[in-house]
């Protein structure tokens, strides 16, 4: 048997993706269509005061402008943390208030797109401004405590008293934008009383019980179709206002309407990655083991929604301490809300951690290998909770096998190599083992063939490939006699594709529906001779449609599947501790005069429990570290502090890595078996390769130049003497 | 998008002929060549032409080798072509400058003549909301206190910071080349080094081109010692980024003492900027690295920093250093070699 579960398989959709077969949510045609056009503020705070549409109006083929003064009637869902499933709390046309730069404040439809973008250049909209508060060190920014989210245990005083070596430091990340390849786009058709979006989507369910409850009709009215994702990073798993609007405005005008949002409106009318401000306090006995640990953050969100990632709840479990204390502030500033970006909470939080760690290594002269494996634990310290596995060293132990950590010479600046200086730095990476429920459906028939049905999401990541296997597994079949269904909601109801539990989810039901199957039929995926059982069993096809609910749900969990229930659990939990490990080592080449960063090797080990596909994996692994090498050191959300304007609303000036700035990137597996995190044994694999890579690149830059750059990105201005 | 006709001249002489001005001065007229810039910008509304003259098949495409060291090059030559072509190899500066430069895709179509006109990428002139003397005179510098980081310390004035953000102009300039152009009026030739004007009170005006004048073709002598130059860009990302810096550099040695320098600046300066005084102080001096360091603190004398982009004057310090040292440790070509 081949293409099972852990096989190298190549993806299943590979081929229609190279062909230009499969279909993203934009390409899906529809009969006779009108196109919309946003049209966004160009103040940062303030009201609009009078919209002239008399230019607008003349632009042949407009058919309708629509804004808070010709609003399109919808009401908020609330946001994906107040148990809604949209990305901000409130709908741009419920009033004439602008409450960041760049907020759609107007929809043109048109008869084709030129039509419309020409009528939405020529819409005069007058405001009345005010100065914003737009980022950090704005006058005018709202701190709101977040007392329940905080984390205590121990005296944190007297551990820090009690130290030999300390660092009390502060550390800054900028504000990222997805860039996804793909951009956003809505299509909306109606039939009768039956809506169908076409919009990209990492949750399905939700997008549909959001809009739903926007337009204040039944959730079984609405159809989400978004088979394909082209990047969601995080940015497509909760509900944008102008998809509602879309649907709205196609209902109002009784024709089908599509809506392409640019590059430039997908930096402020979609989701981000908020900027922090983090203070660490850390504390370490003369044998390095920790008595103390304080993080706190602040972090960026609208005036009207709290959003934060409180990645601190995170980084306190991740090693030894004698006391704990977490905090985190929402500062609500004139801006758009945030929302989810590749490991959210752990990316800027695990930054300030494991740069912390590196300097506390430098004050204690320890290897900062080895002062990690002195605080290496089996439960974490804030309640003593175990966790199922851990295999952190592991980790550090073969990538750093690999990459040859044991010449590393800590004397800063004692690997110069001619006119670049060069510098060598690890961290480590953690993410949580998370799960959510999900139902599945698997039709299985007398040719041999199954057919997997699930509402959840293949982003790239790799999905498809992944459940064919699991059911090939199930039903002792070869990989490419399983079809799969994917992104649409009518389809059983699936997870969110966020917070890496799709795999562990997906995997843990069908492994019910098959082996139910196996026994409906009287047989196992080991010895079945399809023909023979379907001829027994006395029908040609079965199908099973089964439910999962992780441990820790919920009591009745199943029962949120059916409306749009989101019931993530895991990670810290009051019975186990259920992290993915890694652990990432860097090597930087800098220029001794103009002082480029280069990256010539950034090797990782990752410990995720059962891996499904070695091949998928690797490029998952690979894919978050080399995002995490453009979070290092060149992705910056570029904020005008006076309007609040997004100045690099682009793919031109917000920087990415290109193929020249990756160099040797590899991604290792350490073996693990977890039997308690679920019963595929699955942790999770989307997101931790982004975790440990900027601090790793950080300690790194230190060890070539001795400078420590304690906020991201590290660029040339970091490093230059302005003398 | 603005309704605009598209004129499909069969020759340079219709072509400027039937251009329209664009209104701005210094524009040099809608034409289209390789359409990178021009196009970009119409999208963005920034440049609004009534009509588009498009010189596909009619500008002159290639490079003519002439004696000692002339070269003939074409308006017309992809940034491809010419960073392939073995006269350009020969003086490397002349290459690297425009692999160097923007992405295989764009290299493909970008035209030499329209490169050397490339607008600036300064956000508040591409955004069309803030206040911008170059896109709307009169209208104020939003950049002067704002996210000016890729923008301008050298050739600014109070109006503008906008960089020019080509890299092959820089490469070019050290040539002493000469532009041969058309317009309604006839041809005439321009040195190159007064195509560009820096704003002054007046940044809408970019070049001294007028509006129906075509770049025709682009003339410059490249002396055989010219094999030890170098283009070094500093930048964001190693490919596909504009300068932060960069210096062009090329070098005639004998043993480690100059006999004569060439060096011009990019990606801080608001016009392709040569820097003759620096030149002329290396002349005769032992190229030390001391030395290479004083010719770029020489070479920022006048600069000035408007904020963000502070960190520019010493980085273009160090960038004309490692410019000038990497230069004097190459193995120049033996004269009559040739890929």
């Amino acid at each position: 048997m081949t293409g099972r579960i852990g096989a190298a398989v190549s993806r299943i959709d590979a081929r229609k993706k190279v062909m230009g077969e499969a279909r993203y949510a934009a390409d899906f045609a529809v009969p006779n269509p009108l196109y919309a056009h946003l049209v966004t503020s160009t103040i940062g705070r303030g009201a609009i005061t009078g919209i002239d549409e008399s230019e607008a109006r003349t632009v042949p083929g407009l058919r309708e402008i629509f804004s808070h003064a010709n609003p399109l009637g919808l009401e908020p869902d609330g946001m994906f943390s107040t148990g809604g499933h949209a990305q901000q709390g409130w709908e741009p046309f419920a009033g004439p208030d602008v409450r960041f730069y760049g907020e759609t404040v107007a929809m043109v439809v048109a008869d084709d797109i030129l039509a419309a973008r020409e009528a939405a250049k020529r819409l005069r909209v007058a405001y009345s401004a005010e100065a914003p508060a737009a980022v950090f060190g704005a006058e005018g920014l709202e701190p709101e405590e977040l007392p329940d989210m905080a984390l205590s245990s121990g005296d944190l005083d007297a551990a820090m008293e009690a130290a030999a070596e300390r660092v009390e430091v502060e550390y800054d990340t900028a504000a990222n934008t997805h860039n996804a390849m793909e951009l956003f786009a809505t299509t909306a058709v109606w039939s009768g009383k039956d809506l169908t979006l076409y919009v990209p989507s990492q949750w399905v369910e939700g997008f549909r019980a959001g809009v739903a409850s926007e337009l204040g009709i039944a959730p079984e009215r609405v159809r989400i179709v978004s088979p394909y994702v082209g990047g969601g990073f995080g940015g497509k798993g909760s509900l944008y206002t102008f998809t509602p609007m879309v649907a709205a405005a196609a209902r109002r005008l009784n024709r089908p309407v599509k809506l392409y949002v640019t590059r430039e409106q997908g930096f402020t009318t979609a989701s981000y990655r908020a900027e922090t401000q983090q203070s660490v306090r850390l504390g370490a006995r003369a044998d390095g083991r920790f008595t103390g640990f304080e993080h706190k953050g602040r972090e960026l969100s609208s005036r009207p929604d709290t959003y934060v990632v409180n990645g601190a709840d995170k980084t306190a479990r991740m090693y030894h301490a004698d006391a704990v204390r977490t905090g985190v502030t929402c500062v609500h500033a004139d801006r758009q809300t945030p929302g989810f970006m590749r490991a959210p909470a752990e990316t800027p939080y695990y930054f300030a951690l494991e740069s912390a760690v590196d300097e506390l290594a430098r004050r204690l002269e320890m290897d900062p290998v080895e002062l990690r494996r002195r605080n290496d634990i089996d439960a974490e310290p804030v309640n003593g909770v175990p966790y199922t596995s851990r295999s952190l060293m592991e980790c550090y132990d073969m990538a750093g096998e690999a990459f040859g950590w044991r010449d590393y010479d800590p004397a800063v600046g004692s690997m110069r190599d001619g006119d670049w200086l060069v510098g060598w730095g690890c961290a480590t990476a953690a993410y949580p083992t998370q799960m959510a429920p999900c139902a599945v459906r698997v039709h299985f028939d007398r040719t041999g063939r199954a057919r997997v049905m699930v509402a959840s999401h293949d982003l790239g990541t790799g999905a498809y490939t992944v459940i064919a296997q699991a059911a090939a597994e199930g039903l002792g079949l070869e990989v490419d006699r399983v079809e799969v269904e994917l992104g649409d909601s009518r389809l059983p109801p699936g997870t969110i594709a966020g917070g890496s539990i799709s795999t562990a989810s997906n995997v843990s039901v069908i492994q019910i529906a098959c082996e139910r199957i196996m026994q409906r039929l009287g047989t196992t995926p080991e010895r079945i001779d399809v023909a023979a059982v379907f001829d027994a069993f006395g029908q040609g096809a079965i199908e099973e449609y089964a439910e999962w609910a992780p441990r820790g749900s919920r009591p009745n969990a199943r029962g949120g599947l059916y409306g749009a229930e989101v019931g993530i659990v895991g990670g810290p939990e009051e019975e186990y501790t259920a992290f993915a490990f890694g652990a990432e080592y860097a090597e930087v080449r800098i220029n001794r005069w103009t002082r480029e960063i280069r990256v010539p090797r950034l090797y990782g080990a990752f410990a995720a429990g059962r891996i499904m596909n070695e091949k998928t994996a690797t490029s998952q692994y690979l894919g978050g570290m080399i995002w995490g090498l453009g979070h290092a050191l060149q992705e910056k959300t570029e904020i005008d502090p006076r309007t609040g304007a997004v100045m690099n609303d682009n793919i031109s000036e917000y920087i990415v890595p290109v193929n020249a700035d990756v160099m040797d990137v590899r991604a290792m597996m350490v073996p693990e078996e977890d039997t308690l995190v679920n019963p595929a044994g699955i942790k999770g694999i989307g997101e931790i390769g982004i975790v440990g890579t900027a601090a790793a690149i950080a300690n790194a830059v230190h060890h070539a130049t001795g400078i420590r750059v304690r906020h991201v990105p590290i660029r040339v201005e970091d490093l230059i003497g302005t003398g | 998008m603005r309704p605009f006709s598209f004129q499909k001249p069969g020759s340079v002489e219709e072509a400027v002929a039937v251009v329209e001005p664009m209104g701005v001065a210094g524009q040099g007229g809608a034409f289209h060549a390789g359409g990178t810039t021009v196009i970009d910008l119409m999208k963005l509304h920034v440049l609004q032409p009534p009509s588009l003259t498009d010189l596909g098949g009619v500008l002159e495409r290639g490079i003519e080798e002439g004696e000692d060291g002339t070269l003939r090059v074409g308006a017309g030559t992809t940034m491809a072509e010419a960073a392939e072509h073995p006269a350009f190899l020969r003086a490397p500066v002349l290459s690297e400058a425009l692999w160097k430069a923007a992405s295989a895709q764009l290299r493909n179509v970008a035209t030499l003549g329209g490169n050397l006109l490339q607008r600036t990428r300064c956000p508040y002139f591409r955004d069309n909301v803030s206040a911008c003397n170059k896109r709307e005179p009169g209208s104020g510098c939003a950049a002067k206190d704002g996210i000016n980081r890729l923008l301008a310390v050298l050739g600014t004035s109070e109006s503008c910071i906008a960089n020019y953000p080509g890299d092959w102009a820089n490469a070019l300039i050290l040539f002493d080349a000469v532009l041969e152009t058309r317009s309604g009026g006839g041809g005439r030739e321009i040195a190159f080094g007064d195509l560009h004007v820096p704003p002054g009170e007046d940044p809408a005006r970019e070049t001294i081109l007028g509006d129906d004048e075509l770049i025709t073709a682009i003339r410059l002598s490249v002396p055989e010692w010219a094999s030890r130059s170098v283009y070094t860009k500093v930048r964001d990302r190693d490919s596909y980024a504009f300068a932060l810096t960069s210096a062009a550099v090329a070098l005639d040695l004998d043993g480690d003492t100059v006999r004569e320098a060439r060096l011009a600046i990019g990606g801080a300066a608001t016009v392709p900027w040569r820097a003759r005084e620096v030149e002329d102080w290396l002349a005769g001096r032992e190229l030390t690295e001391d030395v290479a360091v004083e010719a770029g603190r020489r070479a920022f004398a006048g600069a000035r920093g408007w904020g963000e982009n502070d960190f520019k004057i010493p980085l273009g310090r160090d960038t004309v250093a490692r410019g000038l040292m990497e230069a004097k440790a190459m193995t120049p070509r033996n004269s009559g070699d040739s890929q």
